[in-house]
């Protein structure tokens, strides 16, 4: 059937060099109405990948995205913000490109509920939408109390700042208050979580300050884990930039925090003595955002399992989850996944919206850390769908040379600064 | 799902007035965008980097085979292509390349 429609079509192009490798998407439009209504809640970087290349690969499909901020702050860069690389402005972007140019409809409003049978979402305004296919990108929720005593409020003292934004200033706020001598504490939960490296480049880039404004400081980092990614390149860095001034205790040497104590600035693992800081970011265990939840798509763990080479969601039919919330192992939770995501599964939802056959898909993650800011590393992949889902192809990616000279470093720190224009632009551009 | 294909090369002008991307070959259903669609994230929409990464647009298919190649067998030096190159075949760059090769 699906092979009969596709000749047809090839057939109604024509010969117009239309055939084989470059065949053109086609404009399904019956008589010049939508090809179908797909609507996309989060406006990240899973979601806002999607809604544009849905757009430009079949105009003729209405798409509406659902976003509860009226900017997104992205967590990449964040880091080069807390170091004072960056301003705030520099990492923030708009839905106007979108809106604009693009012909996404665009809602300010959060998603409050789904109903997958009625195939409609409710928004918090009172409006409800429907839809012939759902993308859910909602990002990260945390699991507040996995920690004893760090909730949402305890969070102001102690900032997470793993959602970019007012938690990024506040935590820059702490350090530039911190007396010089005083101690920072990271600590990083267990895998899985968004962004592997995040909080290692996190430990490099505030070192980047504490050196020249207060450098008798001392970074401890406080782990959930016996080790993290890049490590190696993160360990070599930090001994050449910041000798002496972090320290990582992983699981095994008392590195993982069970409880905190907002009042007293401390934190406990869950063998060793409790230590106090000057500032403490505490990066808790997370989830599936909310909205996943709530609507049942998300599993045990808190994530959701998806069918890796469409991402329709393993649960409820004609709705997709793509991202952080997805389970999509072997690929990290990631800015660069998520978008690599969103356009795979754009191009399932205009195949399966026009009846047509989805090639085989090709995921792709790089992950670009600063350990300075003429140092970058990098950990690269290429995925390809496997008969049990999305598998790593052998031989390529993996981290950048152990050996490499100090040119290669700080070639890899601007091109880590050019892959975040170039992403940007690609997403929200 | 199937429908009838009323197969009209629509400008984009005529989509509600909403001016989008041209219905052109580049957008299209094919295992070459699929395994294109990740360069962009680092040499920018359409191949035209706004930062440090080297621009991609412009370049023929046949300059694209070759530097893809030469990247994968590391004849041709790199900090990250010859990571990603890596994890093409033969076949595979040449459809990125044929792909890639019409964006100007
Ligand atoms: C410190 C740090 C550094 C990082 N650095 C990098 C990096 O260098 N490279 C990289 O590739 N990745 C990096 N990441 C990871 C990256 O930020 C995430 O993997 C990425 O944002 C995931 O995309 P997403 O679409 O799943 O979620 P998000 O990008 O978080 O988008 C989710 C969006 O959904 C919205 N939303 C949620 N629920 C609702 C609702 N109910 N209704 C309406 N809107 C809703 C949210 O407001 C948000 O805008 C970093 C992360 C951190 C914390
Ligand atoms: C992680 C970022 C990244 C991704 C993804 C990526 N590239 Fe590159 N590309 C680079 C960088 C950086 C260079 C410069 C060489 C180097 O140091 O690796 C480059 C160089 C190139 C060049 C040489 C340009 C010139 O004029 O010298 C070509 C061609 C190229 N890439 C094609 C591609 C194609 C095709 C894809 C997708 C299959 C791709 N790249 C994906 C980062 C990337």
């Amino acid at each position: 059937m699906r092979h009969s429609t596709r000749r047809h079509f090839i057939e109604l192009i024509g010969s117009a060099g239309a055939v084989s490798s470059m065949a053109a998407w086609p404009i399904v439009a019956g008589g010049g109405q939508s090809a179908g209504r797909v609507v996309i809640i989060g406006g990240g970087f899973g979601g806002a990948t999607c809604a544009k290349y849905l757009r430009r690969i079949a105009p003729a499909i209405t798409v509406t995205l659902v976003e509860r901020e009226s900017s997104f702050v992205t967590c990449p860069f964040s880091n080069a913000v807390l170091g004072g690389l960056y301003d705030i402005d520099f990492i923030t972007h708009h839905y106007d490109a979108l809106r604009d140019a693009h012909g996404v409809e665009v809602i300010q409003d959060r998603a409050s509920t789904i109903d997958p049978a009625a195939k409609t979402v409710a928004l918090s305004a009172g409006s409800t939408l429907t839809y012939d296919k759902l993308v859910v990108s909602p990002g990260i929720d945390f699991q507040w109390g996995a920690i004893d005593g760090y909730d949402e409020a305890a969070s102001e003292q102690m900032p997470h700042a793993w959602k970019a934004g007012p938690q990024t200033l506040q935590l820059r706020k702490q350090l530039e208050a911190m007396p010089n001598g005083g101690v920072v504490i990271i600590a990083a939960p267990r895998n899985p979580f968004r962004c592997p490296p995040g909080p290692y480049e996190r430990a490099s880039m505030i070192a980047h300050y504490l050196k020249q404004a207060k450098p008798r400081s001392k970074i401890l980092i406080y782990d959930a884990k016996d080790t993290f990614s890049k490590r190696p390149l993160f360990e070599q860095g930090w001994k050449a930039l910041y000798p002496g001034m972090i320290e990582w205790i992983p699981e095994s040497e008392g590195g993982a925090i069970e409880a905190v104590d907002v009042r007293s600035m401390t934190v406990h693992p869950t063998f060793g003595d409790p230590q106090t800081g000057d500032v403490i970011n505490m990066i808790p265990p997370q989830k599936a955002g909310a909205i996943a939840q709530v609507a049942g798509l998300a599993g045990d763990g808190g994530w959701c399992a998806v069918d890796q080479r469409t991402f329709e969601s393993a649960v409820h039919k004609d709705i997709y989850v793509i991202g952080d919330a997805a389970v999509a192992n072997p690929m990290p939770k990631s800015g660069f996944a998520a978008s690599s995501q969103g356009k795979v599964c754009a191009t399932s939802i205009a195949a399966s919206l026009s009846g047509l056959e989805m090639p085989e898909p090709s995921y792709s993650n790089t992950c670009y850390s600063l350990v300075g800011p003429d140092y970058g590393i990098s950990v690269a992949a290429v995925y390809r769908a496997g008969a049990e889902g999305i598998v790593s192809v052998e031989g390529a990616g993996g981290i950048s040379p152990k050996d490499a000279d100090t040119a290669f470093r700080s070639a890899e720190a601007s091109y880590a600064v050019g892959w975040y224009q170039s992403i940007t632009a690609d997403i929200w551009g | 799902m199937q429908r009838p294909i009323h197969t009209l090369i629509i400008t984009a002008a005529t989509l509600a007035g909403v001016v989008i991307y041209p219905a052109t070959a580049d957008e299209a259903l094919n295992r070459g965008a699929i395994l294109s669609a990740s360069c962009a994230s680092c040499h920018g929409p359409e191949g035209r980097s706004p930062g440090a990464i080297p621009a991609i647009a412009g370049k023929t298919a046949e300059d694209l085979r070759v530097m893809l190649e030469d990247f994968r067998s590391g004849k041709r030096r790199s900090t990250v292509m010859g990571r990603h190159a890596k994890g093409y075949s033969d076949e595979e760059i040449q459809l990125i390349a044929t792909h890639l090769g019409k964006q100007k």
